[in-house]
C-alpha cells in the first residue's frame, strides 16, 4: 500500500481522499483522481493483460483513451460486468474491482502463450490460408476450427444476463459545440461564450484542461498565471453564461450528416455503489444538432516500431509525462527516451526534474537540436544520437534495452550494447487526432513535417483548432482557440468581438523536428523481428510487408486481411505507422497509400446507453383499444398486430389456447360472439369528388353507392397486386366512412395522401384518419339481434328492415353510435362503432346484455378461424404481394366497365394474364384431423419425388373448424381455379405428403362440392 | 440523418419524414393505349442516381404533405426542397466530379479521403 513510485507534492489527485480497488484480486491504493492506470503505476505495475493472439504480455502504453491494449474487465457479476475497459480512462473508486483479460490460469502464468512460441507460423492471413484455402485440410472445415481460435483468441467476457443499468439518451440543440477542453477547446468555447450563443463545451476525461494537466505546472505561464489557475479563470467565466454547458466524463463518439454529433457521459461510473444517485442513468447518450461545431481533440503520440517494443514497460513519451504532472506517479525507476523528435526531450527533462533517473535519450536522428542536447548535457542526461533500440529483454517488464549506432543510410552499424532500464518512453513524433473531422467526411492533407494526417477542406460546419489541425506551439494554440470560438459564433449569426489573447512562457520542448521512421532497423532478418504495429490484434510490420507482398494494395484491404486497427482501439496510435510501412515497402507515399476510413464510435459505446431508455415495454410502445384494460382482466392471450395489442383468445381457467379458440368459434355461429374490432383502419373521406375519388383507388364501381349502403373493395399496387381491402359505407354524397385492414391503416391512408396530393390534385376530396375516434364492437351470430336490440335504440335491427351492407345511426345509452351490417364471419353481424372513450362502457353493456344468451368474447385467432371457414381472405396471409385479384378468384370485385384505377393496365400484362397462375382455392385433407402446416408446399404425386421437386403451390391458411368439425385450408395452387375435385398432395418435412382434395374456399357455402 | 427543411413547416428532423421515391414521374393517364414494356417501365422503372437526384418526401408526423427535394445521393447534401407540380430549381452544382462520378469531397469514398496535390495548391 506504500505506492513507492508516487511523488510527493506533484499531481492533482486528491491526497485527501485515498482510494483503494482490486486489480487480480490484489488489493491496490490510490487517491482520487487516479485512473486505474495510474494507479497500478504508483504502485509500481505496468502489465495488465495479455494480447488478443498471441497472449503476449500487455502493458499500460498510453495515459487516456489512445492507449492500445491495456484492458480490463470490471466487476463480476454477470448482470453488470463490463469487459475491455481501458485502465487509462477507468477512474478508480472503492469497491472497484479490476480483472485481468484473455489469460488463463492467470496473469503471469498462461497457457495460451504457446500462440507466441509458434508466432512464426502464424503470418498475416493464417487462418484464411489454413483453414479455409488449404487442400491439406479439406477433410475438416472452418466451422470445426472456429470455435477453437475463438476461444484462445478475444478479449473481455460479454456480461451473460439482462444489464441492470439504466441509462438515457437526450435530444440537445445548440450553436456551437466545442469538442475537447484543452487549452484550444478551452479558449473556443470561452470566446463562443461571450456571443450569448448555446455553447456545449465536451471533455472526455473529469478534468478540464487537457495538455496543460499533463505538463510542467512551473514551466508554463499564461498571462502571468499557472496553467492550473488559468484552467480555473477560464472554466469560472463559462460558469457566468448561462448558455454554457460543459461536459465532462462525455466523449464525442461520432460525427454524423449536418452536424449531428453523439456525446456519451459516464454519469455514475466513477462513483461508489453507495454515493450514486438511483435517479440518474448509469450513462447519458447525447444526441446534439450543433450549427457549428469546433474540434479541440488534441494529438495522439505514435510509438516507434522496433523489434520487441510491446513488452510491458514500453510507453509513449508523453503518457510518461501525463502520469507524472497529472498524477504524480514516476512510470519507472531508470527511464530510457527513445524517439526521433525534440518532444520526447521533455519527458526525460522532466523525470529528471522530478528527481527520477533518466537512463538516457536514444535518437534516430543525425543532426540534434543543440539547445536541447546543451539543456541534456547540464541536466546530466546520456545522450546516444543516430542510434537505435533493437531489441528488448524482460519477461513482464522490461529490464533493459539494446541499442546499436545507425550508419547514414539508417541501418544497423556495429555490435548492441546493453542499457539497464525498467521504462522506455518512446515517440515517433505526434498524429493530429483528425477522427472526427475524418467521421465528418472532411478532407485529410498529409503534412510532410509531422509526417501525418491533418485537417484539409472541410465538408461540414466545423473547424479545428490546436493539436488536432496540427498546431502544438501553445501561444498559437491560443490563437487558434479564440479564432475558432469566434468564427463559430459568428457563423451561427451571434455578433462578438475579438478580445487580445494571454501572453505564453514557457520552457516546455514545442519544437518537434521530426525525421520520420516507420520502422527501425533490427539488424535481423525480417521473419525474426518482432516489431509490432497494432498491440492490441498483434500485427507486426513483417505482416503488413507480407500483405503488401501477397498483393494486398489497398489499405482497406490490408487492413481487413492482417486485422491492423481493428479491435476496440482502431488503431488509434498504430495506423499512420502502418500506412507509413505499407508506403515503403510499395516504395510509395503515404499520402499514396491512403488511409482506412474513420468508422464511429471514436471509443467504444456500451450498446445499453444507444439503446437508452426504449428497452424492454419501451422499446416498441403497443395501441391498445379502449376494452384494452376488459380484456387484460379477463386473462385475454395477446398478440401485436400492426402497432396493436389485440386479444387473441380468452381462455378460461385450466383451458388449452386451442380448446379456447375451439370454443369461442363455435359459439359465434351457434349463440353469439363478440370482437373488439377497433384495430380497423377508419379514414373519413369528404369532399364532392369523394366518388370519383373512390372509383380510382378501389377496383370496384362506387358510382352508384347509396347513402346508406356499404361495399366491400380491393385496393391494388399499380403492379396489380392486391395491397389492401375493406368495406366503406357511404354516408352521404359528398361522405364516406373507409375501412382498412389494421396492419395496412397508415400506409393506405399514405397512399391515398399521395395520390390525392401528387397525381390529382384537382379532387375536392379530403382525408382524415379517425380509426382512434371510434370504438367497435363487433356481435354476430343467431342470437345477436337480441343482444344488440337490448343496447342500441332507434334502429329497428329485423335484417328485413336493416339488411346487410348497410348501416344505420342510432344511439346507445343516449350515445350516438353508428351502426354496420357487415360480416367477417358469414353470421348475422353488427359493427357498432361508438365515440372511443365510451368503447369500454358499450363493451360492458354488450357482454351483460349478452350474458342470458351466451354471449361469447372471440379473439383474433376465432376471427381468423371464421373468416376462413367462410373463404374471406386477409390480405398478407393469403395474398403476399405477388397475387392479383384474379389469383383469388375475385373477378367479381374488379370493374371492367369504370374508368381507370390504380393497378388496372397491370391487370392486362401478360404475366398477370397467364393461364398457369396460382389461385386461391380450399382444400380438405383426406383425414379430417389433419390440419396442414401454413406455408406448406403443395405438390402433384403422392411421393415426393427427387428434387428438385415440381411445386404446385402452397398453403396460406389452415384450421380444425369446430363448426364443420374437421381441417379446413386455403391454398394457392397453380391453375387452381381449374383442378376442382382434384387430389393434391401436402408435402411434410420427413414425413409423407397428405393427400387433400381442392375445393372451392367457402367452406360453409354450397360450393363444398363443386366440381366434384 | 438529415435535417429536412419542410416547404410548409421548416426545418425539421429526418425521422418526421418518409421517403417516397423518385419525383417527377408522371401517372400515365392513358395507359390503355400502352405497349407492357411502356407500362412497366412506369410501374417498376426507376434511375438509380449517384449524384444530383429529384425524390419525393413525405412529412409523415408534421403537415403530411408531399414535397420534392434535390439531394446529391454521393454526400447526402440537399440543394433545394420544392412544392409538388413545381419544376425542379437550378441549381449551381458546386462540386466538381471526380472520373469514379464521385463528388470531390464528402461521400465518404475511398477516393476522395485525401487532399490531392491540385487541391492543395488550390487551397
Amino acid at each position: 500500500m506504500s505506492q513507492p513510485n508516487r511523488l510527493p507534492g506533484r499531481g492533482l489527485v486528491n491526497r485527501d481522499r485515498p482510494v483503494s480497488f482490486t486489480f487480480d484480486g490484489r488489493e491496490i491504493a490510490g487517491y482520487e483522481g487516479d485512473t486505474i492506470a495510474s494507479a497500478l503505476l504508483a504502485n509500481g505495475e505496468i502489465m495488465v493483460g495479455r494480447s488478443f493472439k498471441y497472449h503476449r504480455p500487455r502493458g499500460i502504453v498510453g495515459a487516456g483513451s489512445d492507449d492500445p491494449a491495456a484492458m480490463v474487465q470490471i466487476g463480476s457479476d454477470p448482470a453488470s460486468t463490463d469487459p475491455n475497459v481501458m485502465v487509462t480512462t477507468r477512474e478508480i473508486h472503492a469497491g472497484l474491482e479490476a480483472r485481468p483479460q484473455n489469460c488463463w490460469p492467470s496473469l503471469k502464468y498462461d497457457v495460451g502463450v504457446l500462440n507466441d512460441v509458434f508466432m512464426r507460423f502464424f503470418p498475416a492471413g493464417f487462418y484464411y490460408k489454413t483453414f479455409m484455402g488449404s487442400d491439406r485440410f479439406r477433410w475438416l472445415n472452418w466451422m470445426t476450427f472456429e470455435p477453437f481460435i475463438r476461444r484462445a483468441a478475444g478479449l473481455g467476457k460479454s456480461p451473460t444476463k439482462p444489464d441492470p443499468d439504466t441509462y438515457e439518451s437526450v435530444n440537445r440543440h445548440c450553436d456551437v459545440l466545442v469538442i475537447g477542453a484543452g487549452p484550444a477547446g478551452l479558449t473556443a468555447a470561452a470566446n463562443a461564450a461571450r456571443s450569448g450563443a448555446r455553447v456545449i463545451l465536451v471533455e472526455e476525461s473529469e478534468r478540464l484542461g487537457g495538455s496543460l494537466n499533463a505538463t510542467d505546472p512551473e514551466g508554463t505561464t499564461i498571462g502571468g498565471k499557472a496553467p492550473a489557475d488559468w484552467i480555473a479563470a477560464q472554466t469560472a467565466k463559462l460558469a457566468e453564461h448561462p448558455e454554457v454547458t460543459v461536459l465532462t466524463r462525455t466523449t464525442a463518439f461520432g460525427y454524423y450528416a449536418m452536424n449531428f454529433v453523439g456525446l456519451i457521459e459516464r454519469v455514475s461510473d466513477h462513483l461508489p455503489e453507495h454515493r450514486r444517485d438511483r435517479r440518474q442513468p448509469r450513462q447519458r447518450v447525447w444526441r446534439v444538432r450543433a450549427k457549428q461545431v469546433v474540434l479541440a481533440t488534441g494529438a495522439i503520440e505514435r510509438p516507434l516500431v522496433f523489434h520487441e517494443n510491446d513488452r510491458p514497460g514500453i510507453m509513449l513519451a508523453g503518457a510518461a509525462r501525463s502520469f507524472l504532472h497529472r498524477y504524480g506517479v514516476l512510470a519507472g525507476k531508470r527511464v530510457l527516451v527513445f524517439a526521433n523528435n525534440d518532444s520526447a526531450w521533455q519527458t526525460a527533462f522532466d523525470i529528471r526534474a522530478a528527481g527520477g533517473e533518466v537512463a538516457g535519450i536514444v535518437d534516430m536522428r543525425r543532426e540534434l537540436n543543440e539547445a536541447l542536447a546543451l539543456r541534456a548535457l547540464k541536466a546530466g542526461i546520456a545522450v546516444y544520437p543516430r542510434t537505435a533500440i533493437v531489441g528488448t529483454h524482460g519477461r513482464h517488464r522490461i529490464d533493459s534495452a539494446f541499442v546499436s549506432s545507425l550508419d547514414d543510410s539508417g541501418n544497423v552499424r556495429g555490435s548492441r550494447s546493453r542499457i539497464e532500464c525498467d521504462l522506455i518512453a518512446v515517440s515517433g513524433g505526434w498524429n493530429p487526432n483528425v477522427a472526427l473531422f475524418a467521421q465528418s467526411r472532411g478532407k485529410l492533407k498529409w503534412d510532410a513535417e509531422m509526417a501525418s494526417f491533418r485537417p484539409g477542406l472541410s465538408w461540414q460546419q466545423e473547424r479545428s483548432a490546436g493539436a488536432c489541425n496540427g498546431t502544438f506551439e501553445l501561444q498559437e494554440v491560443l490563437a487558434e482557440g479564440s479564432k475558432a470560438g469566434l468564427e463559430a459564433a459568428r457563423a451561427a449569426d451571434f455578433t462578438v468581438r475579438a478580445v487580445k489573447q494571454p501572453e505564453v512562457e514557457t520552457s516546455v520542448v514545442q519544437s518537434l523536428n521530426l525525421v520520420p521512421v516507420w520502422q527501425v532497423p533490427s539488424g535481423q532478418p525480417r521473419e525474426k523481428t518482432k516489431a509490432f504495429v497494432d498491440l492490441q490484434d498483434d500485427v507486426k510490420a513483417s505482416d503488413l510487408q507480407l500483405a503488401t507482398e501477397e498483393g494486398y494494395d489497398s489499405v482497406e484491404h490490408a487492413k481487413r486481411y492482417t486485422t491492423q486497427g481493428m479491435g476496440t482501439d482502431q488503431g488509434k496510435i498504430s495506423n499512420v505507422n502502418a500506412f507509413g510501412i505499407m508506403a515503403e515497402a510499395r516504395g510509395i507515399t503515404v499520402p499514396e497509400v491512403g488511409t482506412t476510413t474513420f468508422r464511429q464510435p471514436w471509443r467504444p459505446v456500451t450498446i445499453g446507453a444507444l439503446g437508452g431508455q426504449h428497452v424492454g415495454a419501451h422499446f416498441m410502445p403497443r395501441r391498445g383499444t379502449p376494452m384494452h384494460a376488459w380484456h387484460r382482466e379477463q386473462k385475454a392471450i395477446f398478440e401485436p398486430v400492426g402497432d396493436w395489442l389485440r386479444a387473441r383468445a380468452y381462455p378460461k381457467p385450466g383451458e388449452s389456447f386451442h380448446d379456447a379458440v375451439q370454443r369461442e368459434a363455435k359459439a359465434a355461429r351457434t349463440t353469439a360472439g363478440i370482437l373488439d374490432a377497433t384495430t380497423l383502419g377508419k379514414i373519413d373521406i369528404r369532399g364532392k369528388d369523394a366518388r370519383t375519388f373512390l372509383n380510382r383507388v378501389y377496383t370496384n364501381a362506387w358510382s352508384k353507392l347509396a347513402p346508406g349502403r356499404c361495399r366491400y373493395g380491393l385496393m391494388l399496387g399499380e403492379d396489380g397486386m392486391v395491397s389492401d381491402d375493406g368495406v366503406t359505407a357511404c354516408i352521404a354524397d359528398d361522405h364516406f366512412h373507409m375501412t382498412t385492414t389494421t396492419g395496412g391503416a397508415a400506409s393506405v391512408l399514405q397512399k391515398l395522401e399521395d395520390y390525392l396530393q401528387t397525381e390529382w390534385p384537382e379532387l375536392d376530396v379530403w382525408l382524415t384518419t379517425v380509426t382512434e375516434q371510434w370504438a367497435v364492437a363487433a356481435v354476430c351470430g343467431p342470437k345477436a339481434e337480441e343482444i344488440v336490440a337490448a343496447v342500441v335504440d332507434g334502429i329497428d335491427l329485423d335484417p328485413e328492415e336493416f339488411p346487410f351492407m348497410t348501416w344505420q345511426d342510432g344511439t346507445a345509452g343516449g350515445i350516438p353510435v353508428r351502426v354496420f351490417r357487415v360480416s367477417f364471419t358469414g353470421e348475422t353481424s353488427y359493427e357498432i362503432n361508438i365515440p372511443a372513450t365510451y368503447g369500454r362502457w358499450l363493451w360492458e353493456e354488450l357482454v351483460a346484455a349478452g350474458k342470458p344468451h351466451g354471449l361469447t368474447p372471440y379473439g383474433t385467432e376465432a376471427m381468423h378461424l371464421l373468416r376462413a371457414e367462410k373463404g374471406f381472405i386477409i390480405v398478407g396471409q393469403e395474398t403476399d404481394g405477388t397475387v392479383t385479384p384474379g389469383d383469388l378468384r375475385m373477378d367479381w370485385a374488379v370493374a371492367k366497365k369504370k374508368g381507370d384505377f390504380i393497378g388496372k393496365r397491370s391487370l392486362s400484362r401478360s404475366d398477370t394474364i397467364r393461364d398457369d397462375r396460382k389461385q386461391l382455392v380450399g382444400l380438405l385433407t383426406n383425414d379430417g384431423d389433419h390440419v396442414p402446416m401454413e406455408g406448406a408446399q403443395i405438390i402433384g404425386t403422392p411421393e415426393e419425388p427427387a428434387p428438385p421437386v415440381p411445386m404446385l403451390g402452397h398453403v396460406t391458411s389452415a384450421y380444425f373448424s369446430p363448426n364443420l368439425g374437421r381441417s379446413i385450408a386455403m391454398a394457392m395452387v397453380k391453375r387452381g381455379g381449374q383442378r376442382m375435385g382434384e387430389t393434391v398432395w401436402i408435402a411434410r418435412r420427413g414425413d409423407k405428403p397428405v393427400p387433400a382434395k381442392i375445393v372451392h374456399y367457402d367452406f360453409l357455402g354450397d360450393a363444398v362440392g363443386e366440381g366434384a | 440523418m438529415f435535417v429536412i427543411d419542410c416547404p410548409n413547416c421548416g426545418s425539421r428532423d429526418q425521422s418526421e419524414f418518409t421517403y417516397a421515391g423518385e419525383a417527377h414521374i408522371a401517372r400515365p393517364t392513358e395507359s390503355e393505349n400502352m405497349t407492357d414494356a411502356e407500362w412497366a417501365e412506369f410501374v417498376f422503372m426507376r434511375t438509380n442516381t449517384k449524384g444530383l437526384f429529384a425524390e419525393r418526401w413525405w412529412h409523415a408526423t408534421g403537415c403530411r404533405k408531399f414535397f420534392n427535394m434535390l439531394r446529391n445521393t454521393a454526400t447526402d447534401e440537399i440543394h433545394a426542397v420544392y412544392r409538388i407540380g413545381e419544376k425542379p430549381p437550378k441549381v449551381t452544382a458546386n462540386l466538381p466530379l471526380t472520373p469514379a462520378g464521385e463528388s470531390s469531397i464528402g461521400s465518404g469514398n475511398d477516393a476522395v479521403k485525401i487532399m490531392t496535390r491540385d487541391e492543395e495548391n488550390a487551397s
